[in-house]
C-alpha cells in the first residue's frame, strides 16, 4: 500500500486493528467465561469471582454430569434425532433435486412439483395445526416427532437442484449411452460431483437439529424424552435472574439452582462439543453455502 | 393431446423413438423420486394448511375439526379487539426492524475493517472466533446472556466501577428490547459479514491503487469505491429481509424473557405459543398465526418481486 508510511496512515493501521481484534475478543471472552465458571467451585461462581480463569480449580461438575442419567439420556436422543435426520434429509433431498434439475420438456410435471415446494415455503398452516397433525400420528414423545416434521427441507431441496442444473450435460448423456438408468446416473455421476454442496446442505441439517429445542418442548411431554437443548433449556437459566429482581425471592428451589451454576455451565460446555468438533468443517463450507448458493440469478 | 403424439411420431426416425421411450421410462422414474418427499410435505406442510380452518370454529380437540362449530370471523374480530394484540405486533416490528437495520450496519463496517486486515493469522483467527456464536443455539446463548447483563452480571460491575448507576436489563421494559436487538447483532454480525467480505474483495485493487496516487485518503477511498462496489448486495439483502419483518426470533425471545418483560418483549411467535398453545385456545393461537403467515407470504412475494425489478436476482 502506498500511504502506509504516513504517520496518519500508521495510526490508522492501529485503530483499526484494535477495534477487530476488539470485536473478536467480545465474540469470545462471554463464552470463555462459561468455560472457566464451569472448572470453578460453586462458592466461587456465587460470589462472581470467576472471570476469564477458573477459580477454585475443580473438576467436580464434569464427575456430577458423567453420573447423570438424564444428561446423557438427552445427549443420546439428540445424537440419535441428528442421525436420523441427517440421513432422512439427504436422502430426500438428492431424490428430489435430481428430477427438479430437468427442463419441464424432459420431466413433464416438474413445475407442479416446484411450486408445491415453493408454495410451502410461502405459507404454513403454523405452529398449532402442525402440533395437532404431529399429535393425531401418534408421534408426541417419539423420537420421530423431532425427525419427520423437518424431512424435507425445501431451502436445501433448491440449493442441490441448482447444484445439479450447473452439472454439464456431457456427463449425463455419456452415462445414458452406457445405459445407466436415472437411479444410477443420480448416484455414480451427479452425488460424486456434488459432494461440497452436498456437505453444506448435511451440515445445515446436522446443526439445526442439534441446536432445536422447541419441538422438543412441545412434542415431549415427558423430560425423560427431551433432547439435550431442550433439556438444558428446562434447567432455568433464567431463574437467578428472577431471584434478584424480587420474583420468588424465598423459594428454596431457586437458592439452588443458583448454587447449580457451575454445573449448568459445565453441561452446556459439553452441549457445545459436538458443534466444535465439526467447526473447521462449518467454517469451510456454511461459508461456500452462504455465498454460492443464497440466492439465484 | 393425441394428434401431436402422431404427428410427432410421423416425422420422427427410428432412433430417436428409442430415444423418447427411454424418456418416458425416466419420467415414471422421476416421479417415484419425488413420492416420498411429496408425502412427508403433504403430510406435514400440506394438510397442517388445512388446520386453518380450526381459526373460524371453536375447535374442540375431542369433536375434531369435523365435529367443532363454526364461528365465522369471531376470532379475528376478537384479536384485533384485544389491546394485547397491537402492543404484541408493535414488538414484533420493532424488535425485528432493529435486527435488520443494525445487523446490516454492524456487517458493513466488519467486514471492511475486516478487509483491512493483512495479516493472514489474525484475519483467520477473528473471522473463526465472530462466526462460532452463529451456530451456537440460544439457549446456550441466553445462559451466556443472562450471565453477562444479570444484576451482578460483568456488565453491570463495569457500570459500578465507572460510578454509574446498576441497570436491570432482563427484568426492564425500556431495556428488554435493546438487549435483544444488541445480542442478536453480536451473535449475527460475524456471519453476516462473510457476503460483504466477498463483495469487498471482487473490487478491482487497480482501482484503489489510482485513487491513493491521486490523494485519496482512506475514508475517501472507503466512500468512493468499496461502499458503492457493495451497493447491489446490499440493496439485494435489505430486500430479501423484508419478510423477516415478523420473524423477531422466538429462540432468542423464548429464551430470555419472563412474565416482567412480556410489555415489550413478547413477539407473535412467543404469544401465538404461550396464548394457543400452552393456554390450550388452538383456535385463537391458530387466527393469530394465520393472520402472521399471510402478511408474511405477502411480504416474501413482495421482496422477490422487488428483487428481480431491482437487483436482476431472485429468490424463486
Amino acid at each position: 500500500m502506498v500511504e502506509s508510511k504516513s504517520i496518519s496512515a500508521r495510526i490508522g493501521r492501529i485503530v483499526i486493528h484494535t477495534i477487530v481484534i476488539t470485536l473478536g475478543l467480545i465474540c469470545l471472552l462471554p463464552l470463555w467465561n462459561i468455560v472457566a465458571t464451569s472448572f470453578s467451585s460453586s462458592e466461587a461462581v456465587t460470589a462472581n469471582a470467576v472471570g476469564l480463569i477458573p477459580v477454585n480449580f475443580t473438576t467436580e461438575t464434569y464427575k456430577m454430569i458423567m453420573e447423570d442419567a438424564q444428561f446423557w439420556r438427552s445427549f443420546g436422543i439428540s445424537v440419535q434425532r441428528v442421525f436420523l435426520s441427517l440421513i432422512i434429509n439427504m436422502v430426500l433431498i438428492v431424490l428430489m433435486a435430481y428430477p427438479l434439475s430437468k427442463s419441464t420438456r424432459v420431466f413433464k410435471g416438474r413445475n407442479i412439483y416446484m411450486n408445491l415446494l415453493i408454495f410451502s415455503m410461502l405459507f404454513s398452516g403454523g405452529m398449532i395445526p402442525t402440533y395437532l397433525v404431529v399429535k393425531n400420528l401418534n408421534l408426541l414423545n417419539t423420537i420421530w416427532s423431532l425427525v419427520l416434521p423437518g424431512a424435507v427441507q425445501v431451502f436445501s431441496v433448491i440449493l442441490i437442484m441448482n447444484f445439479f442444473i450447473g452439472v454439464p450435460k456431457s456427463l449425463e448423456e455419456a452415462a445414458i449411452m452406457d445405459g445407466a438408468n436415472p437411479l444410477q446416473i443420480l448416484v455414480k455421476v451427479f452425488i460424486p460431483i456434488s459432494l461440497p454442496a452436498l456437505a453444506t446442505v448435511a451440515l445445515f441439517s446436522i446443526v439445526g437439529n442439534w441446536n432445536d429445542f422447541f419441538s422438543g418442548l412441545i412434542y415431549m411431554t415427558k423430560v425423560s424424552n427431551y433432547p439435550l437443548m431442550t433439556y438444558i433449556q428446562s434447567l432455568s437459566i433464567n431463574i437467578e435472574e428472577m431471584l434478584k429482581s424480587g420474583a420468588n425471592a424465598n423459594s428454596l428451589e431457586n437458592m439452588m439452582e443458583v448454587s447449580n451454576k457451575n454445573l449448568n455451565a459445565a453441561k452446556i460446555v459439553v452441549s457445545i462439543i459436538p458443534l466444535l468438533v465439526i467447526y473447521p468443517l462449518l467454517q469451510k463450507y456454511f461459508i461456500h453455502g452462504i455465498v454460492v448458493g443464497s440466492v439465484k440469478e | 393431446m393425441k394428434v401431436q403424439t402422431a404427428k410427432t411420431a410421423s416425422w420422427t426416425n427410428a432412433k430417436t423413438r428409442k430415444q423418447e421411450k427411454k424418456w418416458n421410462t425416466a419420467n415414471s422414474v422421476y416421479h417415484l423420486m419425488m413420492l416420498p418427499g411429496m408425502i412427508f410435505l403433504l403430510i406435514f406442510s400440506y394438510i397442517p394448511m388445512f388446520g386453518i380452518i380450526m381459526a373460524f370454529q371453536d375447535y374442540i380437540p375431542a369433536k375434531g375439526m369435523l365435529g367443532s362449530e363454526f364461528v365465522g370471523l369471531e376470532h379475528f374480530i376478537y384479536m384485533f379487539q384485544l389491546p394485547d394484540i397491537g402492543q404484541v405486533f408493535r414488538n414484533t416490528m420493532v424488535i425485528a426492524f432493529g435486527k435488520i437495520l443494525l445487523g446490516t450496519f454492524g456487517a458493513i463496517i466488519f467486514s471492511i475493517l475486516l478487509n483491512e486486515i493483512r495479516l493472514k493469522f489474525l484475519k483467520k483467527s477473528i473471522q473463526t472466533v465472530v462466526y462460532l456464536p452463529h451456530f451456537l443455539s440460544w439457549v446456550v446463548l441466553a445462559a451466556v446472556v443472562v450471565n453477562m447483563f444479570s444484576l451482578d452480571g460483568i456488565v453491570n460491575q463495569i457500570l459500578s466501577f465507572f460510578g454509574l448507576e446498576n441497570l436491570n436489563f432482563l427484568g426492564s421494559n425500556s431495556l428488554f428490547q435493546p438487549l435483544l436487538i444488541g445480542t442478536d447483532v453480536w451473535k449475527e454480525f460475524g456471519f453476516n459479514s462473510i457476503v460483504y467480505l466477498a463483495a469487498i474483495t471482487a473490487v478491482d485493487p487497480g482501482l484503489h491503487e489510482a485513487a491513493s496516487i491521486d490523494g485519496a485518503n482512506w475514508w475517501k477511498r472507503v466512500w468512493h469505491i468499496t461502499l458503492p462496489s457493495m451497493l447491489p448486495i446490499i440493496l439485494l439483502l435489505a430486500i430479501l429481509s423484508l419478510p423477516n419483518i415478523l420473524n423477531a426470533g422466538f429462540d432468542q425471545v423464548y429464551n430470555l424473557y419472563t412474565p416482567m418483560v412480556y410489555e415489550t418483549g413478547d413477539i407473535l411467535d412467543t404469544y401465538v405459543y404461550r396464548i394457543g398453545l400452552l393456554g390450550r385456545e388452538y383456535s385463537f393461537g391458530t387466527a393469530v398465526g394465520i393472520f402472521k403467515s399471510i402478511i408474511g407470504m405477502i411480504l416474501i412475494i413482495s421482496a422477490n418481486e422487488m428483487a428481480k425489478k431491482y437487483t436482476d436476482r431472485k429468490l424463486f
